[in-house]
């Protein structure tokens, strides 16, 4: 058979096989073109580059829910955060109520936010180690919980955002917009952050065999606690940024983003099993699902149809989607 | 050596089935004792009206989760249903009749393509959630219509010794019980939730038990739309999200687990009347209504976490 | 291939990939013959008998049972009708159902009104009959049965008849969890049910087991069959021989003891009056024996996290494990060998916080080499290996960490004698170089590499054997409790 192979013959973390499988991410962005050159061809060429930017500015909210979903995912078979449109909503609410429009209080809103997600994270993560509830459930029964909070909290008005934080939302810099790229940053920080740093293969060590995780010595309930909290303040900073964008919290603001948070991640960035992670797959993903919006929207279609295209789509892609040959 | 003796298992499962049980009195006592005349055929009627639909959701979800997946469009297939009998049923019932035979026999090829590509359930029912919700809106863009007048009175039918949702618990939870648990087959499908492997390696279809499961689920859905827009008069294609999460959570109190093939039909039709009862109670104890899901939860938590304490499952 | 052949097969092939899993093979089974089919890991005795039960199509050959051609169409279904029944080495058991529930499992006939007591019937009895006193309800959940319970209930379903015919049943490691007596019985069983005609394939590491009960051994290599001898006469070091390993002399070879200090690593004390302390010293190996499932891994596990614990709290050295059951408990299946191979090693290998790709790479390369992992490259994916390379890509990420002590359970299990022999020397090594070892294993062979071992009996180290007492008829006294009948 083989001989033992030469020292200098080895490129950890490398390898063709794995290389495929990551390229399993270029498919979000391969369908994210195809749906811009669609709905740019519809409207005879006009308007195509506003539709990428509109794209790009709404996307940046999945990009930040999808990556916070990616590392619960990643965590292991059968962890999902349910709880992510409640913490968005709960921290939008709480953030926006706390600055009362007041640009001054925007860095203590800003703080607030990404602590309300981080508790909430937290609370996902107690439910599930201490009550030993499965994620689904324990990240439930908390949703159930926030959005009460919520909905208390909202009462009739909605709350406008300071405008400094509307001001950065839509900002743009020499015809750049700032936020998508500030996150694009941040994207670039969890790759090295997945491949290079010790969470990161813990992570993906804990999400492929939990036992083997600890037999080697990891901490997996770090690693989770690591992962919900995570979740939870991506959640968070995106509804505190996705009032600024829209005008102020609402009770239904998170509503898409349950399925959009889970749909990004299998297109781009994981596999449901866990212990895979792709943050750069995520904005492929982020992309096509907006896009996908604004075509149905262009075509003057009504809410029922787009809505059933958009369940399609997803199925569509679920299906089409090649999956990790580890089988 | 002996192993395992059954009396000590039988002992914890029923002390497991038992919590929710307990979970349903506590708040019955509550209730009651704010409002005494609500221990009468009348009042147990308006308790437990909207928890029939809720039960027969739940046991489809039920039936999914033996197989280890899971139904996150649940509720809006349920919504959908609701919007193709307040539209057709009355006038033009053939093609109400059609309508939600093409939904049922769609949802199970859903099931079958889970299984022949290996999907996960979670992603493609969110995506089958968008499907359904957009169908119902498309039928009845707005919550309204009208149920046929047969279907109304079915629901305010009056049977003797029992008030009807009670009489419809007991049936479908005996039904569901001696048809997964006690019958022969019952134990191939819930065989192929916990270890479809070993299924297949002793000859079974494994096919055959997911497409059955499915259809069984999809029609049990189909079941508690009606029964649901029996009980409004109307269709509303939202009632949606309440619906899926409260009946996974019914499953769970039930005593199910993610597993696969553990799962309780008497548990979960006991979850199911449980959490509905959740919401009354709050409106008898004048708590205002923001705070109903969150009761819900906080239910959950409660009967979950004595489960615990009892010394549970491993997970 | 003769007519009076219950099973025929001749010149059967079957590639994966780049693999020749079966390379041509001829194999023939005798009504009522018991057979013992032998070889290395990936030699493609599992694969021949996924071929026999139809759980995996051939590529080439002829293949008949009971004088039938056997086409294409064939499955788990037909081999059941044909009175085939496999226990396999992951069991089949559904362990959210009962006994009398997965005995109806595997019998269609069992339905209708009544069913569940005629499953009862069916099971209990015989379950009796293989295992006199095993003690098992047959309303007990399997998940809740200890493994061994659960490997007789596997056993002893695959002899239960309804209206199928049952003329042979493959077993492939039938006793690796069954304890002593349970061992004795099965293969007793076997015997009496060869000679009433039921025929038998046992697949075993256990070569003492397969000269005892099987009539004709077949010893598989590389895809081959490349002997086929009847088993009165033959020895131990023969069959090894066929296999094309040479067994290494029992003798106790004497190995260069560690000079360095003598502060114990571990000093447990007991946990009764009847449980001995249990202490290690660096350089020492010892290890845990006696009767499977007496509490040696639940042991093993608390020392090694008492030791984690310890290690993270800068209060002891640090310590490694090498699971036994690899696919679930050691080797993350989406990576790659130098993945699997450096996680645990990961934290030594930063600069300014984050991984160092080419300090891995050169550990990785040293490791792979040092324990010769037959691979071309260390990227490939880990599942890619053979069942003892990736067992060995376990223990470099447990040496090539800085653990002072590791600890092995039971991870030799299932792994062929070549990989063996190989991973014992290594042990010795790194044991002379001040690394210690506390080792559960589950064959006396293995226990003689320790300088020391604890005997456990339903979960108490009972006994302390050290040196020259590590011998079979010793273990067995403690396991016991008792002189033992021979």
């Amino acid at each position: 058979m083989q001989a033992v192979l030469p020292a200098g013959a080895v490129r950890p973390f490398g390898g063709l096989a794995a290389r495929l499988r990551r390229a399993r991410w270029a498919l979000g962005f391969v369908v994210a073109a195809l749906m811009w050159i669609c709905t740019a061809a519809y409207a005879g060429g006009q308007g195509a580059g506003d539709t990428l930017i509109t794209a790009i500015a709404f996307g940046t909210f999945s990009v930040i829910v999808g990556t916070g979903q990616m590392l619960v995912i990643a965590s292991g078979d059968g962890n999902f955060d349910l709880s992510v449109p409640a913490v968005m909503t709960l921290a939008a609410y709480i953030s926006m109520g706390l600055m009362h429009g007041d640009n001054g209080l925007l860095p203590v809103g800003f703080v607030v936010a990404l602590a309300v997600g981080a508790v909430a994270g937290v609370l996902n993560f107690l439910a599930i180690a201490a009550l030993r509830l499965p994620p689904m459930i324990a990240t439930l029964a908390w949703s159930f919980v926030f959005q009460s909070l919520a909905m208390d909290l909202g009462g009739d008005a909605t709350v406008k955002p300071p405008d400094l934080l509307s001001a950065f939302t839509v900002f743009r810099f020499g015809g750049v917009q700032l936020m998508p790229l500030i996150v694009m940053l941040f994207t670039a920080v969890m790759t090295i952050a997945i491949n290079r740093t010790l969470f990161g293969r813990h992570l993906l060590a804990t999400g492929q065999s939990e036992r083997g995780a600890r037999l080697a010595g990891i901490n997996v309930a770090r690693v989770r606690l690591r992962s919900y909290v995570l979740c939870g303040t991506a959640s968070a900073l995106a509804g505190f940024l996705l009032s600024g964008f829209t005008g102020g919290a609402a009770l239904n603001m998170g509503d898409t983003y349950m399925m959009e948070s889970v749909a990004v991640v299998v297109l781009g960035g994981a596999s449901v099993a866990g212990g895979e992670a792709n943050p750069v797959g995520i904005w492929g993903a982020a992309l096509f699902f907006n896009l996908l919006a604004i075509m149905l929207n262009t075509f003057h279609l009504e809410a029922g149809v787009r809505l059933l295209l958009t369940g399609v789509m997803v199925v569509l892609i679920v299906t089409i989607a090649p999956r990790p040959s580890a089988e | 050596m002996r192993f395992a003796a059954p009396r000590v298992r039988y002992n914890r499962e029923a002390l497991e089935a038992a919590l929710p049980f307990a979970a349903l009195l506590v708040m019955l006592a509550i209730i009651f004792s704010v409002r005494p005349q609500a221990f009468s055929y009348f009042g147990f009627t308006l308790l437990f009206k909207l928890a029939v639909p809720l039960m027969f959701a739940s046991l489809a979800q039920m039936l999914i989760i033996n197989l280890g997946d899971i139904d996150l469009s649940n509720g809006s297939f349920v919504g959908l249903v609701t919007c193709i009998v307040a539209v057709y049923l009355r006038d033009a019932p053939l093609t109400a009749v059609g309508l939600m035979l093409a939904a049922v026999i769609v949802y199970t090829a859903v099931g079958w393509l889970i299984q022949a590509r290996k999907l996960p359930s979670i992603v493609v029912t969110l995506g089958m959630s968008f499907v359904w919700l957009g169908a119902a809106i498309i039928i009845l863009p707005a919550p309204g219509g009208h149920s046929p007048d047969w279907l109304i009175s079915l629901m305010r039918l009056r049977p003797p010794l029992m008030p009807l949702p009670l009489w419809i618990a007991v049936i479908t939870a005996v039904l569901g019980q001696w048809l997964l648990k006690s019958s022969a087959y019952g134990v191939i499908l819930r065989g192929a939730g916990a270890n479809p492997k070993a299924i297949a390696r002793a000859g079974w279809s494994l096919v055959t038990a997911r497409l059955l499961l499915y259809a069984v689920a999809g029609l049990l859905a189909l079941i508690a739309g009606l029964l649901l827009s029996g009980i409004t008069t109307s269709g509303d294609p939202n009632v949606a999200p309440g619906y899926t999460m409260l009946g996974i959570g019914a499953v769970i109190l039930g005593g199910g687990t993610f597993n696969g093939g553990v799962v309780s039909p008497v548990g979960t039709v006991v979850g199911a009347l449980t959490l509905s009862l959740a919401a009354s109670v709050l409106s008898f104890l004048e708590v205002a209504p923001v705070w109903q899901i969150g009761a819900q939860g906080g239910i959950l938590f409660l009967v979950l976490a004595g489960r615990v304490l009892i010394g549970g499952r491993p997970q | 291939m003769e007519p009076t052949n219950l099973i025929a097969m001749r010149d059967v092939r079957k590639q994966f990939g780049a693999v020749q899993a079966l390379a041509g093979v001829d194999f023939h089974v005798d009504p009522g013959e018991v057979i013992g089919l032998i070889g290395h890991n990936g030699a493609g005795k599992s694969t021949l008998m996924h071929v026999l039960f139809g759980t995996l199509r051939r590529d080439a050959g002829q293949f008949s049972i009971t004088g039938q051609e056997i086409g294409t169409e064939f499955s788990p279904q037909l081999a059941h009708a044909f009175g085939i029944r496999c226990v396999f080495q992951e069991l089949s058991l559904c362990g959210n159902l009962d006994v009398v529930e997965n005995a109806r499992v595997l019998h269609r006939s069992l339905r209708g009104l009544g069913w569940r007591r005629r499953a009862k019937q069916l099971i209990a009895d015989k379950l009796d009959e293989v295992f006199p006193g095993h003690g098992i309800s047959p309303e007990a959940r399997i998940a809740e049965l200890p493994i061994a319970a659960r490997q007789m209930v596997e056993i002893a379903r695959a002899f239960t008849v309804t209206d199928e015919p049952l003329r042979c049943v493959i077993l492939d490691e039938p006793t690796s969890s069954l304890g002593h007596e349970a061992t004795q019985q099965f293969l007793e069983f076997v015997r009496r049910a060869g000679t009433q005609g039921i025929a038998a394939i046992v697949i075993s590491h256990r070569l003492d087991e397969i000269l005892s009960v099987c009539g004709r051994v077949v010893v598989m290599v590389d895809g081959h069959v490349v002997a086929e001898r009847a088993s009165a006469g033959l020895t131990r070091p023969d069959l090894v021989g066929m296999m094309g390993s040479i067994e290494a002399p029992k003798t106790v070879a004497s190995r260069r003891q560690y000079a360095g200090t003598t502060e114990k690593l571990i000093d447990a004390r007991g946990r009764d009056a009847h449980d001995l302390p249990i202490t290690l010293v660096a350089g020492e190996i010892i290890g845990f024996a006696g009767l499977d499932g007496h509490g040696q891994r639940e042991r093993l596990r608390a020392l090694y996290y008492a030791g984690l614990q310890a290690h993270r709290n800068g209060r002891g050295p640090a310590v490694a494990y090498v699971a036994g059951d690899r696919q679930t408990e050691g080797v993350f299946p989406l990576w790659s060998i130098a993945d699997n191979l450096s996680i645990v090693t990961l934290p030594t290998l930063r600069r300014h916080g984050l991984i160092s790709p080419s300090a891995v790479g050169r550990v990785v390369a040293d490791w792979v080499a040092r324990m010769k992992v037959k691979t071309d490259s260390a990227d490939r994916p880990v599942l890619s290996l053979s069942g003892g390379n990736q067992q060995k890509v376990l223990f470099a990420r447990a040496l090539a960490s800085d653990a002072r002590i590791v600890f092995l359970d039971d991870p030799m299990r299932g792994v062929d004698v070549g990989t063996k022999v190989e991973v014992y020397r290594m042990i010795h090594d790194e044991a002379a170089q001040g690394r210690s070892f506390v080792w559960y294993a589950t064959e006396t062979d293995e226990l003689t590499n320790c300088d020391r071992i604890y005997v456990f009996r339903e979960g108490h180290a009972l006994e302390h054997l050290v040196g020259d007492d590590i011998r079979q008829e010793r273990i067995l006294a403690a396991s016991f409790g008792g002189l033992v009948n021979a």
